[in-house]
């Protein structure tokens, strides 16, 4: 583990960050993975008389502590879960608590309807549907018939349900699947193990779980194959991770004999209500009179699989709805897309201009009735009067009345005004992108074997837009693949280059019978420091350096597993482990020598240059990001005791003994700073032999704190760090984390794009710049501000520093530019480097405005040494005070918070944990997918949502234009020429399918040019395809458009005997073919799909308005043919269809200017969008 | 960036090529279509294209244009505007007082000279402005299904306020649209000889074999106290009622004609047709128009110059776009898609 940092060592124990979104895990400390060593030994020693009756729990982080100690005061019997070992009917006699049985799916089929309508109508667009619907059936109102008014919104309606139904079923299927799984549980009867099906598992029942098998409910341990009680675990299914983690039983109920009738009755389990943190879990047992307390390293979680061990026994404390898996079901965060929140807006103005539209027909319907109050009973057209019923006024309320009523109609008339069709286009457009990103194999990580992930349906086209880019280094950057590169021991450098390494990888093998065990990876060895190891001659030098090594082979929480090879003989030995850093020591130790083999919870055993030795672990105090170390008690077999530590440095030198040793000191020191100048990642390791009072002085502490119930994890920080001091150093080891293939190409090419990369990263200042230059992020011509100040003044100081030099320079650049103008950038580039001490005294105080103000003028900013909160406070500091998009990248548990700031948060599912992946929008294999993400899907998307959604706003806009032109005719009364089927149809089969097709498939640039110019990327920024500029252009052009279409068949009919319906298909035609004309104009490619929609939708058009036309029922019967065989129709219609091509209206030129295309940019194309 | 051609950036495309397919990869299948690289055309608007295109434009419109100018200019048309003219002089002051008075006789004299030979068949049509026959009362003022089928005669539903008599009888044809039917008439004369106006026919085939049954008799029509309009004859079936056939084809705008008839003879230019005509129908209460339109037709259907006019104006310009843009070209040309044009390259510092 990399305590120099607290980035990457986080996937081991690291306090959560407190994460940002209520539906997450709760954000107390992760504990449960490398309990290998909770457990001091709990068996006596046969030298040592140790006797650690009690398993110990696990440090728990500051979080939990508090957590236990305010919100959780006490296990209080009220608010506990008794569960009564192997007796499922006392622990639950009423049938109260959770049955086995899970439930993921949401409906039942009484229930469906209902519930889903219910959920549906959660949307503003189908309530806005609903009272339209509703008004129109008040009889004063009825514009549309009853089918054609209901139409639209059943439809939608019933799509989503039917998309819900199919959803539900798949997941009653899997449910199905699930519950029906078949477990092996004990009959309280006979005590037999026999099958039972999961959901039939009641709380308190004794199961037995076989190897690879998934645990069905969460249940506490009991024993294991494993004479101690370990079992091994793979939580895959519930965080992702796929390293093992290791469980115990407890010692008590572990040395009870297997295959008694009721081996565990008696034991009374009492411990938590349920709830949803994974990493948590508290309750102690009473068994035989003993009350013995149960950790985390207790539990078996529902969906874990069990690993490297035959068999498992539990008894079931939390059952289906209530295991933490199932509490922790959730959905991914929703957020909403920038253009998304743009359109909202336009729809608002929209909105208004619909009002404006209703207000101007009622106002002149009142005027036109005042005008003619006195012809209205009269007019053969009007007739106020119903004389066959007492002489009342027939649907007539007075002036007053009628422009409110005519209102409300137009309302209804000019409805779709709002597209309301745009949000369902916009979801099936985001699904078709979302389905060509996973299926990119530009995406797709080999080495990982993963593909593109899109968890976040949203926001695919805010990954046009960014402007600002979080990343974090280790596991991002890098590939957060550790390989030991030197170490140096008592102030004494090994491995960094002055001799060439050896690659002696098969040297050290271990012998076990007759068979060979070799670790499965070897490091380069340093040939020096190999003999030193080796000489038999006593020097403090060769022990120091044994010692070194034996604490980096024990001082970690590995489990060494050995693989079968395919030669009999030979074995590997692998290295499990969460912490890639912990890995890579022990791979170290092992290649010199100190070969890790087997781990229990109470002894490891080492083989040290060939002899076979083994430790007792009496206690381990595990990492915490507080004090940024570790440390084990080890029992040699000389009976002495040794306390090895290991951590970061500024944590280290804090508990070092300074008195002597000086010079290793300094010397230890100036090696750290030539590591981390290489950009290795750095550890010191310390030791300390405890004398017997110490280790009793300990033991007794440490026993106490172990046992408690309440404040365990402070009261055990506060052991360690007791035990933790004086130590003796004994050197110092530098990793190498190699940067990811292709990061510093994929950061040019974002830099070129117009994105900034910052990175934050947990690793000190060295390293991180050090990094920062081989990523080609930093170079040489850039002028660096660094900050890292211990105090509010100084922090002050060095940021107004900033800001004054920022600005010279900025001045500086400026004259340069204007001498030099049009030879490209003379620039300074500015750097920014700033620490996580300095960044303690800036955000969330006022000097936040002071570091924007810098940081926006630098070109690339670096944090180091920043907790996860601080990233996620720098992603608010730029979210909140720009426009400009962020978007996070990070692999690890420490940048959950920040991915879930950003407007974009992206997880890469590498070596840590899976955190990250869970918690991000989009999630991918390598750092440099960022680029085909950004610079070509991201492009692609932005620009098709953006052109779909100003193509339905005109859309809809021309066909309501069209109704209101003809409305003017109409007497202001609202009749619409174009029959209420077509209106209806309109936006659904008419013009419905080529705007999403076009939106899933134009590509308005090549992959290829997209990768070649990255410039091409800041239209997106700069919201250049979608504005509220484009919106008023889009509206001017949709009322020029209608216009066109209106008048021209209005003034070729004027005068003649056409009647309402056929000149109402006329328009119909003719704003399909126009709207659809428009649509293919602005086309960038045409494939075949292309053309199948778009011809398919006009063909579509005519044969449904002749079906319409062919019903009897209807008024425009026929009408259809019979305007098909004027000539003038066809004149129209082809004039229509000529405006259409020539009608595209400045757009076409602020298209083709814009888009930077130099390829289509052609005097051509700027005449031909001028003229229009 | 000033050298965009220079400085490719590598792309980050393309991962571990070359490593054989492992069992169990999650490596997407490739196809053209989940790469997005179906084969597609990609039209460029290059000037020698923009400007064929207006070219082909220009030779397809002006002809278009011209043949349609004078199809129009070849239908002649006779218009008469009589609403006005045929109220007695004594009683202009109060029109609808007199178009409402059973007792004055209400019918008037015109004459119509023939400008020019009209060949047969000439169409007579009267024409209503200021009628907002699309008026929503009005439109939705009738019941299809009563007028297919005599069993359905009790289905007077949506035509109010014309639905049912004072004693709750249905309406058979119901609705406002029936109900005020077109009732002046015409008769027409050249010389002393009439002329004989073929009434048949002039609805649409549709609507009489499919709309209109022919089972359907009128029945309690024009019985309230307001008279609408022409009373049809009783015993004559619906789908032979052209007229009303006619007329129920609601038009599209408030000026509007309809087929009253077709003189099936030519009349020669210079002729005076002398026509009878009884001015029956209240145009006078919502100050509408009547006219009387003889006309011929032509392929285009009746006189309407809007379209050959559009023809040839839009014709005309695309000529004189693609000349303009001609010259542009052979002046000043430039090259298709120069990168220097780009705006990265225009304006060097950047954003």
């Amino acid at each position: 583990m990399a305590y120099e940092d607290g980035d990457p060592p986080l996937s081991l124990h690291l306090l959560r960050p407190i994460s940002e979104s209520p539906l997450r895990l709760d954000p107390l400390s992760r504990s449960f993975p490398s309990a290998a060593h909770r457990r001091a030994s709990s068996t006596s020693h046969p030298s040592h008389d140790i006797h650690l009756p009690t398993p110990a729990v696990r440090h728990g982080s500051r979080a939990e502590s508090e957590r236990l100690a305010s919100s959780q005061p006490e296990l209080a019997d009220a608010d506990a879960r008794l569960v009564f070992v192997g007796d499922p009917g006392r622990t639950d006699p009423h049938l109260q608590l959770a049955g086995n049985a899970i439930r993921t799916a949401k409906y039942s089929p009484l229930t469906f309807l209902p519930r889903n309508l219910f959920e549906q109508f959660h949307r503003v667009a189908y309530i806005y549907f609903l009272v339209i619907a509703v008004l129109n059936q008040l009889p004063q109102l009825a514009v549309f018939g009853r089918g054609a008014s209901v139409l639209p919104l059943a439809f939608v309606l019933l799509v989503t349900a039917v998309k819900d139904a199919y959803e539900d079923w798949r997941r009653h299927r899997s449910d199905r699947i699930e519950n029906n799984r078949v477990a092996s549980v004990v009959d309280p009867r006979d005590g037999q193990f026999r099958p039972k099906r999961w959901k039939d598992v009641r709380v308190g029942e004794v199961l037995k779980v076989f190897a690879d098998e998934t645990n069905p409910c969460d249940m506490v341990l009991l024993a294991t194959s494993d004479p101690t009680g370990v079992a091994y675990v793979q939580t895959i299914n519930l965080d992702g991770e796929s390293n093992l983690k290791t469980r115990y039983a407890n010692h008590e109920t572990t040395s009870r004999p297997i295959g008694d009738a009721h081996p565990f009755a008696a034991g009374l389990i009492c411990c938590e209500q349920p709830n949803r943190n994974i990493y948590g879990f508290l309750a102690n047992m009473e068994i035989d009179g003993k009350r013995v307390s149960l950790g985390p390293s207790n539990i078996i979680l529902r969906g874990c699989e069990l690993k490297n061990t035959a068999w498992a026994i539990g008894v079931a404390v939390y059952a289906g709805s209530e295991t933490k898996v199932m509490l922790n079901s959730t959905g991914a965060p929703s957020k909403r897309s920038r253009l998304e929140t743009h359109m909202n807006r336009e729809t608002l103005l929209l909105s208004a201009v619909l009002i404006t539209l209703c207000s101007v027909v009622s106002i002149c319907n009142g005027i036109w009735l005042g005008k003619h109050r006195n012809d209205l009973e009269l007019s053969q057209f009007f007739r106020k009067r119903d004389y066959s019923d007492s002489d009342k006024n027939y649907n007539y309320y007075g002036i007053g009345m009628q422009v409110f009523f005519t209102f409300l109609m137009s309302v209804i008339v000019f409805q779709i005004m709002i597209p309301i069709s745009l949000y369902i286009s916009m979801e099936l457009v985001r699904l078709g992108q979302a389905y060509f990103m996973i299926r990119d194999t530009n995406l797709y990580d080999e080495s990982s074997n993963s593909k593109f992930q899109c968890r976040a349906l949203n926001i695919n086209e805010d990954l046009g837009q960014i402007k600002y880019v979080f990343s974090d280094k280790t596991g991002t950057l890098t590939e957060n693949k550790m390989e030991f590169q030197c170490a140096s021991i008592r102030g004494r450098d090994y491995g960094s280059g002055k001799v060439p390494l050896q690659d002696n990888g098969g040297t050290h093998s271990v012998l076990a019978g007759d068979q060979i065990w070799k670790p499965k990876m070897s490091v380069k060895t340093d040939p020096e420091l190999v003999a030193l190891l080796q000489s038999r001659v006593e020097t403090e030098q060769g022990n120091q350096a044994r010692e070194f090594f034996l604490a980096l082979a024990c001082c970690n929480t590995i489990v060494p597993l050995i693989v079968e090879t395919t030669d009999q003989k030979q074995k590997l030995i692998d290295y499990q482990g969460e912490s890639p850093d912990e890995q890579a020591l022990v791979f170290a130790a092992a290649s010199y020598g100190f070969v890790l083999i087997e781990r229990t919870s109470g002894h490891i055993v080492v083989d040290v240059l060939g002899v076979r030795q083994r430790y007792d672990v009496l206690g381990l105090h595990e990492f915490d990001s507080d004090r940024k170390r570790m440390s084990v008690i080890i029992g040699c077999a000389d009976k002495t005791v040794k306390l090895y530590v290991k951590g970061a440095d500024i944590s280290m030198f804090g508990v070092i003994h300074k008195t002597i040793d000086l010079d290793i000191i300094r010397a230890t020191e100036t090696s750290l700073i030539a590591y981390s100048s290489l950009g290795l990642r750095t550890l010191v390791v310390g030791m300390r032999k405890l004398s017997r009072n110490d280790f009793e002085e300990w033991r007794s502490a440490y026993e106490n704190a172990s046992t408690l119930l309440i404040g365990r994890g402070r009261l055990l920080r506060a052991v360690s760090s007791n035990v933790e001091r004086d130590l003796q150093i004994l050197g110092a080891s530098g990793i190498e984390d190699k940067l990811q293939q292709g990061v510093p190409e994929a950061i040019e090419s974002m830099r070129q794009a117009g994105i900034k990369v910052w990175v934050l990263t947990g690793d000190k200042q060295e390293t991180a710049i050090s990094i920062g230059f081989s990523c080609k992020l930093l170079t040489s011509e850039m002028t660096q501000i660094v900050i890292n100040s211990n105090s509010r003044e100084s922090c002050k100081k060095s940021l107004q520093d900033a800001v004054a030099m920022s600005s010279k320079l900025a001045a500086i650049s400026l004259d340069s530019e204007n001498i030099l103008r049009g030879t490209g950038s003379s620039r300074i580039a500015l750097a920014l480097v700033i620490d996580g001490n300095s960044l303690v005294y800036i955000l969330r105080t006022e000097l936040e405005e002071e570091l924007f103000k810098v940081a926006t003028v630098c070109d690339v900013v670096l944090c180091c040494r920043v907790a996860p909160l601080q990233k996620a406070g720098i992603v608010a500091l730029m979210k909140n005070r720009t426009d400009n998009m962020t978007l996070a990248i990070g692999d690890g548990a420490n940048d959950v918070s920040m991915i879930q700031m950003a407007d974009v948060g992206i997880g890469i599912s590498g070596q840590e944990g899976r955190q990250a992946v869970m918690a991000s929008d989009f999630s991918m294999g390598q750092f440099r997918f960022l680029v085909p993400l950004l610079l070509v899907h991201g492009h692609w998307n932005y620009q098709r949502m953006a052109y779909m959604i100003l193509y339905n706003f005109y859309r809809n806009a021309v066909f309501v234009f069209i109704l209101f032109w003809y409305v003017l005719y109409t007497a202001y009364s609202l009749t619409t020429a174009i029959s209420e089927w077509s209106s209806v149809l309109y936006s659904v089969i008419y013009t419905a399918l080529p705007t999403i097709i076009v939106g899933t498939l134009d590509k308005d640039l090549s992959r290829r040019t997209l990768i070649k110019y990255p410039q091409l990327y800041r239209a997106g920024q700069r919201d250049e395809r979608y504005n509220l500029k484009f919106f008023i252009l889009t509206m001017m052009d949709s009322i020029w458009q209608s216009l066109a279409i209106f008048y021209i068949p209005y003034l070729a009919y004027r005068h003649s005997v056409v009647d309402g319906s056929s000149l109402g298909d006329l328009w119909t035609l003719a704003v399909v073919i126009l709207v659809n004309i428009h649509l293919a104009m602005d086309v960038f490619r045409w494939n075949w799909i292309t053309h199948a929609s778009i011809w398919g939708c006009i063909v579509a058009t005519v044969i449904s308005v002749i079906i319409i036309d062919s019903i009897w029922m209807l008024p425009g019967y026929w009408a259809i043919f019979h305007i098909m065989e004027t000539g003038l129709f066809w004149l129209s219609e082809s004039r229509i269809f000529h405006l259409s091509l020539a009608c595209q209206p400045s757009k076409g030129l602020d298209r083709m200017v814009q888009t930077h295309n130099p390829i289509t940019l052609s005097d051509g194309v700027l005449l031909w969008s001028c003229f229009w | 960036m000033n050298n965009v051609n220079g400085s490719v950036v590598g792309s980050s495309s393309g991962s571990g090529d070359g490593s054989a397919p492992r069992r169990n990869s999650k490596r997407p299948k490739y196809s053209r279509f989940t790469q997005q690289e179906l084969p597609a055309c990609k039209p460029i608007l290059t000037p020698k294209w923009v400007i064929s295109v207006f070219t082909l434009i220009g030779v397809v419109f002006v002809p278009i244009g011209i043949a349609s100018l004078m199809a129009s200019n070849d239908v002649v048309e006779i218009v008469d505007r009589y609403d006005n003219v045929c109220v007695p002089s004594n009683m202009t002051s109060d029109k609808v007082a007199y178009i409402q008075n059973d007792d004055v006789d209400k019918t008037c004299s015109r004459t119509l000279k023939v400008p020019k030979h009209m060949s047969q068949p000439i169409y007579v049509y009267y024409q209503l402005d200021n009628f907002y026959q699309n008026h929503r009362r009005y439109v939705k003022s009738r019941n299809d299904a009563q007028l297919r089928k005599s069993s359905q005669a009790n289905e007077t539903s949506g035509c109010d306020p014309e639905k049912r008599t004072k004693d709750g009888a249905p309406i058979v044809p119901c609705g406002l649209i029936a109900w005020s039917l077109f009732n002046d008439t015409y008769i027409f004369a050249t010389g002393n000889k009439n002329l004989t106006v073929n009434k048949k026919e002039i609805s649409w085939k549709s609507d009489r074999d499919h709309k209109f049954g022919k089972d359907v008799f009128p029945k309690n029509f024009q019985s309230g106290p307001l008279i609408g309009g022409k009373k049809l004859n009783d015993t004559q079936p619906l789908n032979e009622q052209e007229d009303l056939i006619v007329w129920m084809r609601t038009a599209a705008l408030p000026t509007f004609r309809k087929l009253y008839g077709r003189i099936e003879q030519d009349l020669n230019a210079g002729d005076v047709i002398s026509v009878t005509l009884k001015n029956n129908y209240n145009t006078y209460s919502f100050s509408g128009k009547k006219k009387l339109v003889l006309s011929t037709s032509s392929w285009l259907g009746g006189k309407n110059d809007f379209l050959g006019i559009a023809y040839l104006a839009v014709g005309g310009l695309c000529f004189f776009l693609a000349v303009a843009f001609t010259i542009v070209y052979l002046v000043k040309p430039r090259k298709l898609g120069d990168p220097s044009y780009l705006s990265w390259n225009r304006n060097p510092a950047g954003h």
